[in-house]
């Protein structure tokens, strides 16, 4: 499955004093199992992007293909196509409903028009994927839980749909370091054995260095930056221009080149950095010329 | 009554009605004037019901807090209790009541019965304070989420406190937004004394504070500055809670034998303490 | 976007009628109302539009905003009509045919029952496109203050007028964000007979209500931890001052009402 963007503009307000172009002129690929991270200060237009594809917004002007075919076009099964994509909004413990954890997640496969098994096994699905025991959460009331709990609901419900494309704003916000790293362990679970596109927009530079393998960095309704997060927390002066930042681990990479060590200079997992300190630590140890960084 | 502390919490106990566990337990904490403490858990620790005793919206089951030397549980305090300790809240919606900014920052002035005259000057006191003077006119939903936490900011100093009480008021805000808070709280809390308890769960913050009390389970678990609080690596990742990065690396690197000092906590620190091991000829200089 | 709609109908403008105390204000529709119910002759009407005319250019309102107000209410103003028109008994016949007979008397009832009815909607509509709600909420609650002793919640209502206000922009957005998330799961709000559409309104207000009584109770404690306890011993940061204008404003309210008056005792009958 995959999603092309062409040329896609989006102006809200049209024809009034208070028009403001939100996107200008954004083109994109995303292809078959991409983990692709959107990064970008508010108001550059996350989020209104988000909604163009999965056809909730309408461009102004420009196309969103979805597997060659147009999604606002004509002659489109529109609904079919939406389907494929899965939009999980931010704070979706908001959208909660239901009287029971399993007949929310059941809303989405409901509306598809699936049998009931079909819909029985799918909330079983999603519920295992986002790690909530059937037995345990299935006849409790969604509005009992914890926040966390809340969140992995709303999401299941998305995931009972079976998207091929699952696309999240901002999924952890909000959370807490532990509710936080379920949500991130669970995607990339999810990307990693389902193979499911995911396109995730977040503010935070070290979830997006642990999980993307594309970045898009956004700015002022424009593409300011593509390219894998290796590339892209390299450029440190970029992402302070956007209003961004790098992950911690990139920082001091920098740092310490800036003070004459050895290093590569894209480096930004805190792993890489453990292996390339204890590098030049143990040449240190055992005196060797290189050693000598200073 | 004097003390030395702004809050003082003696074996505090509180548990919610038809709960069957204590939120906080047996808490004893001492919080001294001009001090920034960070209380520091993950959600569900009881770290915002301490919050709420502090500001007499709850009074606990057992023990005392008393607040800048008044008893909370002292029904005809409660007014003192809250001009002196305010609070600001997690969703920047939620505590806005006016439709204009200027009327929002008086509202808890009017509701001290603050004669009008007196009102306005102190508005625009609070309001340039919380550099949020532009927007006096406007309507709070017009406003980004750090706005509105800095119009809540200013509609607590109007009523002049000498603590004010943080409860998770960034973590919905984005990372600007958080900033932006930070830095006015932080900036009232040295140019203007006034004491801060900060309640949250992202250890970024907790680490500029002078002070982190830990919390877990409704227990205060640990307390100590910011370098002493996260050197504890393990015990903090077993309490669910995240550790400054750098302190992590260097902690990972410690163990496979590289002699680098504790308590370190930012990228310059780090940079610095590597300086030490690898070049101590250079150092030295 | 849902969130820059305009509150109520207030048309922001500064004019001497916008400044006008909202208590005064107040008082004096209820003083136009009285009017429009005495009003017993062309000239009386006569006097009724002229004072409206006068009333909108001052307050710059664009006379189409008038009508806009009318706009919902044509109907009943169109039956009002209809209904005198043809039930009225009278003297004068001017038409008959079948059963149907319109006379002079009937034609004027007709004439002054749905006139009044426009008046009556023109002279409100003036308040509310004048005055912002929140001041509406506070001459409100200053006019009713001094049933406070018989324990009327005056304070309290109009505290709930305020937070209100606050809150519609607010949930609006909400509204939107959670009509969308329900969208991308495939809900369809738009297309079904009236139960099936009716049905499909549950996942968008569950969610709402829930929402807003969350907000509710934090607003609560909120405005708890800001010393709020009721309107005892309160202070206001708008105070509501009478000025010279409104002072005019009585003045040509009160001529108004002296010339209905006394065109009721002088002319009752002579056209009517």
């Amino acid at each position: 499955m995959s999603i092309e963007v062409r040329h896609l503009t989006h102006c809200y307000s049209e024809g009034s004093a208070m028009r403001t172009v939100a996107l200008d002129d954004v083109s994109l690929t995303i292809g078959d199992g991409e983990f692709i991270g959107i990064i970008g200060h508010t108001g550059s237009g996350k989020s209104t992007l988000v909604q163009h594809l999965n056809g909730l917004l309408k461009p102004s002007s420009g196309q969103i293909l979805v597997n060659g075919q147009d999604l606002n076009g004509e002659h489109v099964n529109r609904r079919a196509l939406r389907q494929q994509i899965g939009l999980v909004f931010q704070y979706p413990e908001y959208q909660l409903f239901e009287e029971t954890v399993a007949r929310d997640i059941a809303f989405g496969p409901k509306n598809q028009g699936l049998s009931q098994e079909e819909i029985d096994e799918r909330v079983r699905y999603a519920m295992s994927c986002v790690h909530l025991d059937y037995e345990k959460y299935s006849e409790r009331s969604p509005f009992e839980l914890s926040g966390g709990q809340m969140r992995r609901v709303a999401i299941a419900g998305v995931l009972a749909m079976k998207p091929s494309v699952l696309i999240l704003d901002e999924p952890t916000a909000g959370l807490d370091p532990r509710g936080r790293d379920r949500i991130l362990s669970m995607l990339e679970e999810l990307h990693a054995r389902e193979s499911t596109t995911i396109v995730m927009v977040s503010h935070s530079m070290d979830d997006m260095a642990r999980l993307a393998t594309r970045l898009i960095v956004m700015a002022e309704g424009k593409i300011l930056a593509t390219g894998t997060p290796r590339e892209i927390f390299a450029q440190e002066e970029m992402m302070l221009s956007a209003g961004l930042g790098v992950p911690e681990a990139a920082r001091l990479c920098r740092a310490l080149r800036a003070a004459g060590y050895d290093l590569p200079g894209d480096l930004y997992r805190m792993e890489e950095l453990k292996e390339h300190l204890l590098r030049l630590w143990s040449a240190r140890k055992s005196g060797g010329k290189e050693a000598q960084p200073c | 009554m004097q003390t030395d502390a702004q809050v003082r919490l003696e074996d505090v106990s509180f548990t919610y009605e038809e709960a069957s566990s204590p939120a906080v337990s047996h808490a004893t904490a001492l919080i001294r004037p001009g001090e920034f403490v960070a209380v520091l858990g993950h959600n569900g620790s009881g770290k915002s019901t301490l919050a709420k005793l502090m500001n007499a919206l709850y009074t606990p089951t057992e023990g005392n807090v008393v607040v800048c030397g008044y008893d909370t549980a002292d029904e005809k305090l409660v007014w003192e209790i809250r001009r002196r300790a305010g609070m600001i809240f997690q969703n920047p919606d939620n505590q806005i009541v006016a439709t204009v900014v200027r009327e929002d920052v008086a509202f808890g002035l009017e509701n001290l019965g603050v004669p009008t005259e007196e009102m306005i000057p102190r508005i625009d006191k609070a309001l340039d304070a919380v550099r949020m003077t532009k927007y006096a006119d406007s309507a709070p939903h017009t406003l980004s989420g750090g706005q509105k936490q800095r119009v809540a900011i200013a509609g607590i100093l109007a009523m002049e406190p000498s603590v004010i009480i943080a409860d998770e008021a960034t973590a919905m805000l984005d990372p600007s937004g958080r900033l932006e808070v930070l830095d006015t709280i932080r900036m009232l809390n040295r140019a203007k004394g006034i004491t801060v308890v900060w309640i949250t769960h992202f250890m970024e913050e907790a680490a500029l504070a002078d002070r982190i009390l830990v919390i877990t389970d409704g227990e205060i678990k640990a307390e100590g500055t910011p370098a002493e609080i996260f050197d504890r690596v393990e015990e903090m990742q077993q309490m669910h809670l995240d550790v400054p990065p750098m302190t992590a690396l260097a902690d990972v690197l410690r163990k496979e034998g590289m002699p680098l000092r504790r308590g370190i906590l930012t990228v310059e620190d780090f940079v610095q303490e590597v300086e030490k091991v690898l070049c101590p000829s250079k150092s030295a200089t | 976007m849902l969130s820059n709609i305009t509150m109520g109908q207030y048309y922001p403008v500064d004019s001497r009628v916008h400044r006008l105390d909202p208590r005064i204000k107040l008082i004096l529709t209820i003083v136009f109302i009285v009017c429009v119910f005495l009003a017993h002759s062309f000239v009386g009407y006569l006097l009724l539009t002229a004072f409206l005319i006068m009333i909108c250019r001052l307050s710059c309102v664009p006379f189409r905003f008038l009508l806009r107000g009318l706009k919902p209410l044509r109907m009943i103003i169109i039956l009002t009509f209809l209904l005198n028109l043809f039930f009225t008994p009278g003297e004068d016949v001017w038409l008959a045919f079948w059963i149907i007979r319109i006379t002079r008397e009937a034609f004027l009832q007709a004439l002054f029952y749905s006139l009044r009815l426009v008046f009556l909607v023109a002279g409100t509509s003036l308040l509310t496109l004048t005055t912002s709600p929140i001041a509406l909420s506070d001459g409100i609650e200053l006019l009713l203050s001094p049933l406070r002793r018989i324990h009327f919640p005056a304070h309290e209502l109009a505290m709930m007028m305020t937070i209100a206000l606050r809150f519609i922009p607010t949930l609006l957005e909400e509204t939107d964000k959670i009509m969308k998330a329900q969208m991308a799961r495939g809900a369809d709000f738009e297309s079904g007979n009236l139960l099936s559409r009716a049905r499909a309104m549950v996942p968008l207000l569950v969610p709402l209500f829930v929402s807003a009584f969350r907000r509710a109770g934090d607003l609560a404690l909120a405005m708890e931890s800001r010393c709020y306890h009721g309107g005892e011993g309160r202070t206001r940061l708008r105070v509501l001052k009478i000025t010279r204008n409104d002072w005019i404003a009585c003045g040509v309210l009160a001529l108004l009402l002296a010339l209905i008056i006394l065109e009721g005792i002088f002319l009752k009958g002579v056209l009517f």
